[in-house]
């Protein structure tokens, strides 16, 4: 990481999904405290209410974006619980199959639903949420970029032995990201996929038990990463592009 | 009119009836509407998401089976949850027309209803039998979960199929407020809106708490629209400011819309912030803001027929329901539209 920017990001809205494990947990921790007005959903009740509790300011939500009818019910949420919304961070992902399969020995239901939590559920979220960034992106005072963050893999760039489900539907996701962000970026909504590497959370515990923790990124140190480059995304305008961010945002 | 029972916002085959600032009346396909607008317009929609306002449930002191429909709220703020008015039905649902349905048990001060995740009680009659203030208990943030687990929208029967809030969120809906779909934004997809740009066409939104259409009861309709909080942001009144000063003409994407900027005009242009639009427009109404609207086809027996008589006169607006029903427009939400363009403009414009 070149350089440390630690920026405020006070009273900017941000709803982050798979908030309460791994880099979704550490994501809530540190952009509540950079003073961000924090939504978070996750699938257990009792794990967003754990969060919740530890997080008195965060808005907890439980919910699936794996799950289509679940995904009104959560925007209806996060717009409610923040009162519109100005970032949002597609981190809730799947693995596919666990363990890990060859493409051949995978079975489609495990593809299903890696592609269902990683590609269909940030875009369903994303487009019922489309409308509160837009608003966000006209409304701000001074002007700022609304921007909606998909966390991506080198696996979505890289051919990667027995990650293909997962490898598959982060690849799609990122390009899906590069498209959103040529289509919305004329009406301020800038869209960035970032790699937050190998990190010591649950999903990489499931892909490879038997790492050595101490060789892997700590997610806090990729979500003060992320939370850098929301700061400089919404700082976006015509003469920088979300490219840019991307490359300075976060550690390959 | 024949009314559009299919919840699609954007069908292929939708039409749009124009009628000019001369009563002129010409027929389009509805998606050419922005070849409409010309550069230096300003095209205002409302963003506010719907709710899903119709919860199911139980009267607790007879037991009763209930609909009710939440239909207003005092403020658009999302803390101050716990308090709406609402109308109360009897068993049945949407399928049952709302003139038919049922009455619900008699409602007294202090009545609790269980309505799934959700209890409330009624804190007072609104000069009416079914037309109740009530208060949900527990904290904002459960009334939230509970709305969005248990609530439905709204709907009426001659959509037959049950409706999710994928149908009745515009594609611009932001924060939750309306208690039925400001349709007349369902024409609004993404590439009008880049159209628009590239046209040189100014798009701003506002937020109307859009309340509820029918409530099947005569005394009830007569009320209608109910109070509805908004709020218009910096943003559009400067937008609005910039359009006049261009020339460029106020287009109102819905009545709600009409609704707000009229009840905020201020001098040449609108007052930004919160508000509470609690006026009727009618043929009597002088517009200080809007120059056109967009907005559904209205039986001339609507409360938003009548707001459309501030922009044409009886005998224009007389010729283009006979022009809908010649040519077999579709009506309600998911209808066809109009446009209508406000009469004597070019008068005003040579008097200033």
């Amino acid at each position: 990481m070149a350089h440390q920017l630690n920026e405020r990001l006070d009273g900017v809205r941000i709803a982050i999904t798979g908030g309460t494990s791994g880099l979704g947990l550490a994501l809530v921790d540190e952009l509540t405290r950079r003073g961000a007005r924090v939504a978070f959903v996750a699938r257990t009740r009792e794990r967003v209410d754990e969060v919740a509790h530890g997080h008195p300011l965060a808005y907890g939500i439980v919910g699936d974006v794996a799950k289509k009818d679940d995904i009104y019910p959560i925007a209806l949420q996060i717009t409610a619980g923040l009162g519109g919304l100005d970032v949002l961070v597609n981190n809730a992902s799947s693995l596919g199959p666990v363990p890990l399969a060859l493409l051949a020995d995978t079975d489609c239901e495990d593809l299903e639903l890696a592609l269902a939590t990683n590609v269909l559920g940030p875009f369903r979220l994303t487009k019922a949420l489309l409308g509160a960034l837009a608003a966000s992106a006209r409304e701000g005072v001074p002007r700022r970029p609304a921007v909606v963050v998909n966390i991506s893999s080198d696996a979505a760039v890289n051919a990667y032995p027995q990650w293909g489900a997962y490898s598959a539907s982060k690849a799609a996701l990122r390009h899906m990201t590069r498209i959103w962000d040529e289509e919305l970026a004329p009406q301020g909504i800038h869209f960035l996929s970032l790699d937050p590497g190998d990190m010591d959370t649950p999903l990489h515990a499931l892909a490879v038990p038997d790492a050595d923790p101490s060789t892997l990124k700590r997610p806090e140190a990729a979500a003060r990463e992320i939370a850098d480059a929301i700061a400089a995304a919404s700082l976006l305008d015509g003469a920088k592009s979300a490219r840019e961010v991307e490359a300075v945002g976060v550690t390959p | 009119m024949i009314a559009a029972h299919t919840p699609e916002q954007r069908p292929r085959d939708a039409r749009l009836l124009i009628v000019d600032a001369f009563g002129r009346i010409r027929h389009s396909a509805r998606d050419a509407f922005v070849g409409l607008l010309n550069p230096h317009d300003l095209a205002i929609a409302n963003d506010a998401a719907t709710l899903p306002a119709s919860l199911h449930g139980r009267h607790a002191p007879s037991g009763a089976v209930v609909e009710v429909r939440l239909a207003g709220r005092a403020s658009l703020d999302a803390a101050d949850v716990h308090r709406f008015v609402a109308v109360v039905f009897g068993a049945g649902d949407f399928r049952t027309r709302t003139e038919d349905r049922r009455l619900p048990p008699k409602l007294a001060p202090g009545d609790r209803l269980e309505l799934g995740p959700l209890s409330a009680t009624v804190e007072s009659l609104l000069d009416h039998p079914r037309l109740v203030s009530l208060r949900f208990d527990g904290a904002a943030r459960d009334i939230w979960a509970g709305l969005a687990r248990h609530g439905r929208p709204i709907q009426y029967a001659h959509v037959p199929a049950p409706l999710a809030l994928w149908d009745v969120w515009t594609p611009i809906a932001a924060t939750p407020v309306a208690f039925e779909p400001p349709s007349a934004g369902f024409v609004l997809d993404w590439a009008s809106i880049s159209a628009m740009h590239r046209r040189g066409v100014a798009f701003a939104t506002l937020t109307l708490a859009a309340g509820i259409s029918s409530t099947g009861d005569p005394d009830l309709d007569r009320r209608l629209p109910f109070d509805e909080p908004y709020q218009i942001p910096a943003s559009t009144a400067a937008a609005i400011h910039e359009a006049r000063r261009q020339g460029g003409r106020v287009v109102a994407i819905g009545t709600t819309v009409v609704r707000a900027l009229e009840h905020a005009a201020s001098g040449d242009g609108v007052q930004a912030g919160e508000g509470v639009a609690n006026q009727r427009l009618g043929p009597a109404s002088e517009l200080r803001v809007v120059d056109a609207i967009l907005s559904g086809t209205h039986e001339p027996d609507t409360s938003h027929y009548q707001l459309l008589r501030a922009f044409a006169d009886d005998v224009t607006l007389a010729d283009a329901t006979a022009a809908l029903e010649a040519s077999g427009y579709r009506t309600h939400e998911f209808g066809d539209s109009v446009f209508v363009e406000r009469r004597n403009r070019v008068v005003r414009q040579v008097a200033a």
